[in-house]
């Protein structure tokens, strides 16, 4: 009996599907962990990863395939509920309320009060008092308390999302420590990272998710990084190279964007780069390294806190993302949902840029601004089926159309930041053709990409920037994407610097 | 901690203007004494619960536009309950009230959760409904209210300088908002006004807590109607002027639009300055219509500076 | 999917597409219902009272539509209108009607600028301005009358026919609703400004990335419903013809009311002024559809909330099924 108990899977997840309207999130997703296993979820962006973990805490009802937690059936039900089911999620982004105190935090969620303690103690932090208020704390804080919280309860399976990405070393290795004695006294994880070192240290088996479907689930064992690699990169792009020549682009004369020593917000220490005419930059890092305050600030969206810009080598200052526009700087940001318009059509979303002066705020001239943005639409090859509303079209259209907007003003140099995050392959390699179809014509493009296979793919060279400072630059049709992966993180970080 | 600070040093900042403005009053008046503290207090009454009321529903991040209505329909039920009441009734009757106050509410709150329209629509249409339904109950000022109820809020408590009125706003609002402060509930009515994903994460049930809070708001609504018909001695179904006026002391009393912060203590003082705003102007023979001038700058005024000071602290 | 949602899935598609089919449909409906209970009522002389009544309410419908395109709401218009009616017909025995009308615009402009500064600049939410500015202005309106209590008012003969006269039985009043309501359909759509204001409405970020200067668009909306507001109060004044400290405040509510039915988001990036107009008439129909019923007024009341409520609640239905 007991023996068959233990047979009995803690979780069990089968064939679970998922759509969304016209997009398919999930298509045969499968999770399996018996008890004390530690269990990577794998994927790369736009997997479905976060549907899935969704759905496996109850948030969302899948289409089809099933959820079971010991050997019972999950039903769609608020937290609560999935917290009594046993299986407790750790969100990415903090989910403690922040004008209330850590104490009233822990009454809401009825955590006991001592075993949250015991666990902060346990984690490593030390010197908090409970009538501290929640949006004092900073981050890295907040995601230990997070997880003492969540461990406060005694969890079966602990579900941890990218748990260790905003905090210190010390505390990275407290929290693995912590993880792997969970395990060790018979509780389960799922532990979803983009930090193979800590999988290596902690998981027991990987679960890899490629386009909505589970496409491996290995035991973890040395050199396993290489293959879990592969599985999720699906090796579609290094079969069929977009690049027309190898030949690395060779920058010459003045650079178009000069940065020099720029800083940032919290996370953008010191980042020098060039961006000449002709070529596409690319930019490597891992996720909150601070590419984003880079981007912001060239865009003219945020301040920079020392250093400087300069455009064919004048330097400048942006007080307003129109000021960038009219120094020829066009931005394209990460989340499509902060580039679109939603509820408006396509044609508008893509006349907008050219509205926005004061003195455009006249009539319009319909039959031109049709002609500009039909030659848009034609050389993005954007689906117009739904262009009533932007948030009817698939992800990749919806990219097309931020992009889109400023093809239709004309690009000088444009700033893409993750153009291709969540989107299908078919549209990911039209994006790279284009970006270096604009290249040739002789604009220049910085280009962020979290998916480190279109580095080769897309770009000329590409700058690793790590911890908020560029530690390498490298030619990017050399580079293959072990070397890239590598790269970005931080495994020759440590080379680059020292050499 | 700074935050705790600046939470309790809003409200610190409107009792050192209240001592002032009691100062500046005693100045220009030199007899103002325990009448004027009690037709001040008296005066307030309506004002402050109305403002209670909108203050638990804008910490739940909502904002309800019925309030005058509902204390309207509370008003002419008491009304029209005790006309002729004995005691005993009296008491029924107010127990009535308060029920219909929280059923009130707690409609409003179900139909902005069940529709799912914006908390604005809802609670402009449910407007009409209860002046509507203030209206069927009483179809002009009639009614009566019972003496001893009408006594209560009337004369000093105790000492001579202590208004009966300013006693009765203590306990009523002691008496719903500490026990709700304390329990889960208060806590989760805040947690949906700081961050209902957040607050859903927590495992709270964030439909139930804004009806609930929507109820609270419609229970003080009614305590509002009821003070209306203890201090005019009959019910009046005409909503008086209650929803503008209970918007510009929420905000004056630190409570912040979208929800999560503030308490009721701030905005409670800021209906006493207005009022005393008021009264001091009068007193200088000012023209009365100055001070609705006077009221609406210093709301305008403070929500401004909190707006640029709040855009700054975003972009630091 | 069972068909049925499938069904509620097309007709959402199709209301999402053709906004203001169901809104002339209820329109229809409603006018039938009228003309089945007092058969011969709906006859010219009903129509032309029902659109001399809706247009003041159309025209402060069109502050809050406007507004609400970029998520916002304007509670000071019915206060910037009354402003305007009152110093209007005050000044007139003093300057002569041209320049009083010139002098009583002005108020409501300023009050407008006054919210687009808030708006704007302090980022402060519209919905407390404008409760703001109107509260100010109220008092400001007060403390004017007694100043000119003395010299009387006077509505202007030609507000006057603007207001209540008709041409072959149309009201004169279309004379200037027509030009005004065509315009704005026009700008909203075709001008760089309307365009602009459903953008805000939409996503104020992708805005700014697109390089929007946003505080120059609210400063500029905010005066323009203050202008808005403005002209609506002299029509109005010269309706009801009896300037008082109170003359349009009873439309604030029904004119968001108009704007809500009309299929405008009060989140902004929907709607428009085509739907808002047609608001207002099922707005005025339902009233004059209510007082016939010879219901108390409590009950209008209640019907009229309800009816707010079910139509708002029914076309976000519909829509969100659409997406």
């Amino acid at each position: 009996m007991t023996d068959q108990q233990a047979q009995t899977p803690l979780l069990d997840a089968k064939g679970v599907s998922k759509r969304f309207g016209a997009v398919v999130a999930l298509e045969d997703a499968s999770l399996t962990i018996s008890a004390g296993q530690i269990v990577a979820l794998m994927g790369a962006n736009g997997a479905g990863k976060s549907t899935f973990v969704k759905i496996l805490t109850g948030a969302l009802k899948p289409d089809t395939g099933h959820v079971r937690i010991r050997g019972t059936e999950r039903r769609v039900g608020s937290p609560a509920e999935a917290r009594r089911s046993g299986l407790v999620p750790v969100y990415q982004e903090p989910s403690l309320i922040p004008d209330l105190s850590i104490a009233d935090n822990l009454r809401l969620g009825d955590t006991p009060v001592a075993d949250f303690q015991h666990w902060v103690h346990e984690l490593g932090i030390d010197g908090l008092h409970l009538d501290d208020m929640i949006s004092a704390l900073p981050l890295a804080t907040l995601r230990i308390l997070d997880l003492a919280r969540a461990l406060a309860v005694k969890p079966d399976v602990l579900l941890l999302d990218e748990m260790t990405a905003a905090l210190p070393t010390d505390l990275v290795e407290k929290v693995l420590d912590t993880v792997r004695k969970q395990a060790d006294a018979g509780q389960s994880v799922i532990y979803i990272s983009h930090r193979f070192s800590e999988i290596a240290e902690i998981c027991d088996r990987a679960t890899v998710l490629r386009d909505g479907a589970t496409v491996g689930d290995l035991p973890i064992t040395p050199g396993v990084e290489e293959k879990v690699v592969e599985l999720m990169l699906g090796a579609v792009l290094d079969k069929d190279p977009t690049r027309t020549s190898t030949a690395a682009h060779c920058p010459e004369g003045m650079p178009r964007v000069t940065v020099r020593n720029l800083a940032a917000g919290t996370k953008l220490q010191d980042v020098s780069l060039d961006l000449y005419r002709g070529e596409v930059l690319g930019v490597v890092a891992l996720e909150g390294q601070g590419q984003d305050q880079l981007f912001d600030v060239l865009a003219g969206m945020d301040s920079p806190t020392a250093g400087t810009i300069a455009l064919d080598g004048k330097t400048v200052s942006f007080n307003h993302p129109a000021d960038a526009i009219a120094a020829g700087l066009s931005f394209v940001p990460g989340d499509r949902a902060d580039g679109l318009l939603m509820e408006r059509s396509v044609h508008e979303n893509i006349a907008l840029p050219q509205l926005a002066r004061f003195a455009k705020w006249g009539a319009i001239g319909m039959k031109k601004e049709a002609a500009t943005v039909k030659k848009a639409i034609d050389r993005l090859q954007i689906d117009t089926r739904a262009q009533g509303e932007v948030q009817r079209l698939s992800g990749g259209n919806q990219q097309k159309v931020t992009i889109g907007r400023w093809i239709a003003a004309g690009v000088d140099t444009l700033l893409l930041f993750d153009p291709t995050r969540g989107i299908d392959v078919r549209t990911k390699r039209q994006i790279y053709l284009l970006v270096r179809e604009l290249a040739e014509q002789g604009a220049a493009v910085l280009y962020y990409t979290s998916e480190l296979a279109e580095v080769p793919a897309a770009c000329d060279r590409a700058v690793v920037i790590f911890n908020g400072k560029v530690v390498d630059v490298i030619e990017a049709a050399d580079a293959d994407e072990q070397t890239l992966m590598r790269a970005a993180y931080g495994l020759t970080a440590s080379a680059a610097v020292s050499a | 901690m700074t935050r705790q600070f600046l939470r309790h040093g809003w409200t610190a900042g409107l009792l050192a203007i209240l001592a002032l403005l009691f100062v500046f009053t005693k100045i220009i008046q030199p007899d103002f004494g325990t009448s004027g503290l009690d037709s001040l207090s008296r005066a307030m009454l309506p004002f402050a619960f109305a403002t209670a009321a909108m203050a638990v529903v804008v910490i739940a991040g909502g904002i309800d536009l019925s309030v005058a209505s509902m204390m309207a329909v509370a008003g002419v039920t008491a009304a029209v309950l005790m006309d002729g009441a004995g005691d005993g009734m009296t008491a029924v009757a107010v127990v009535i009230v308060l029920l219909v106050g929280l059923t009130m509410g707690a409609i409003n709150g179900a139909l902005i959760v069940i529709t799912r329209v914006p908390d604005i629509v809802v609670t402009l249409a449910m407007l009409y409904v209860w002046e509507g339904v203030a209206l069927l109950i009483l179809n002009g000022p009639g009614g009566s209210a019972t003496p001893w109820l009408r006594e209560l809020i009337v004369g000093p408590f105790i000492v001579p300088w202590l208004p009966r009125s300013l006693v009765f706003l203590a306990v009523c609002l002691v008496a719903v908002w500490v026990p709700l402060k304390r329990s889960k509930l208060g806590l989760s009515i805040y947690a949906i006004g700081s961050n209902d994903l957040a607050a859903y994460r927590s495992g709270v049930s964030v439909g139930r807590t804004r009806i609930a809070a929507y109820a609270v708001c419609g229970l003080f609504a009614a305590i509002g109607g009821l003070t209306l018909t203890m201090s005019t001695g009959n019910g009046e179904p005409i909503p008086g002027p209650y929803l503008m006026a209970s918007v510009a002391a929420v905000v004056l009393g630190g409570v912040v639009l979208g929800g999560g912060k503030g308490a009721l203590l701030g905005p409670i003082i800021a209906v006493i300055i207005l009022r005393l705003v008021r009264m001091d102007l009068t007193l200088l023979s000012v023209d009365p219509n100055v001070t609705t001038i006077v009221e609406g700058t210093i709301m305008v005024v403070v929500v401004m500076f909190g707006g640029v000071l709040a855009y700054r602290g975003r972009h630091k | 999917m069972t068909s049925e949602t499938t069904m509620f899935k097309s007709v959402g598609r199709f209301i999402g597409n053709n906004p203001l089919v169901p809104l002339l449909i209820l329109l229809l409906v409603l006018v039938g219902v009228l003309e089945f209970m007092r058969p011969g009522i709906v006859n010219e002389r009903w129509i032309g009272n029902t659109i001399k009544f809706a247009i003041p309410l159309a025209m402060l419908a069109a502050c809050q539509t406007l507004t609400m395109l970029t998520g916002g709401i304007d509670l000071s218009a019915a206060v910037a209108a009354t402003i305007s009616a009152f110093v209007m017909a005050t000044q007139v025995p003093i300057v002569g009607v041209p320049l009083a009308i010139c002098i009583g615009l002005i108020p409501a402009i300023m009050i407008g600028m006054v919210n687009g500064f808030g708006v704007a600049v302090c980022r402060v939410h519209p919905l407390i301005m404008t409760l703001g500015t109107g509260l100010i202005a109220t008092g400001c309106l007060q403390v004017y009358q007694r100043f000119v209590i003395a010299s009387g008012s006077v509505i202007p003969d030609g507000l006057a026919w603007l207001g209540t006269g008709r041409t072959w039985g149309l009201p004169n009043a279309l004379i200037l609703f027509v030009p005004i309501a065509i315009l704005i359909i026009w700008a909203q759509r075709r001008t760089g400004f309307g365009r602009l204001l459903y953008a805000l409405g939409s996503n104020e970020t992708a805005s700014r990335i697109s390089g929007v200067r946003s505080w120059q668009v609210f400063l500029a909306l905010y005066m323009l419903s203050g202008l808005i507001a403005g002209v609506t109060g002299l029509l109005y004044v010269g309706l009801i013809k009896a300037p008082s400290l109170s003359l349009v405040n009873p439309l604030l509510l029904p004119s968001v009311a108009a704007a809500v039915i009309g299929g405008t988001s009060i989140f902004g990036g929907r709607g428009g002024y085509s739907g808002t107009i047609l608001g207002a008439l099922i707005l005025t129909v339902l009233g004059t559809l209510l007082t016939l019923l010879q219901m108390p007024e409590g009950l209008r009341r209640i019907l009229f909330g309800l009816i707010i409520l079910t139509v708002t609640t029914t076309y976000i239905r519909l829509t969100e099924q659409s997406r």
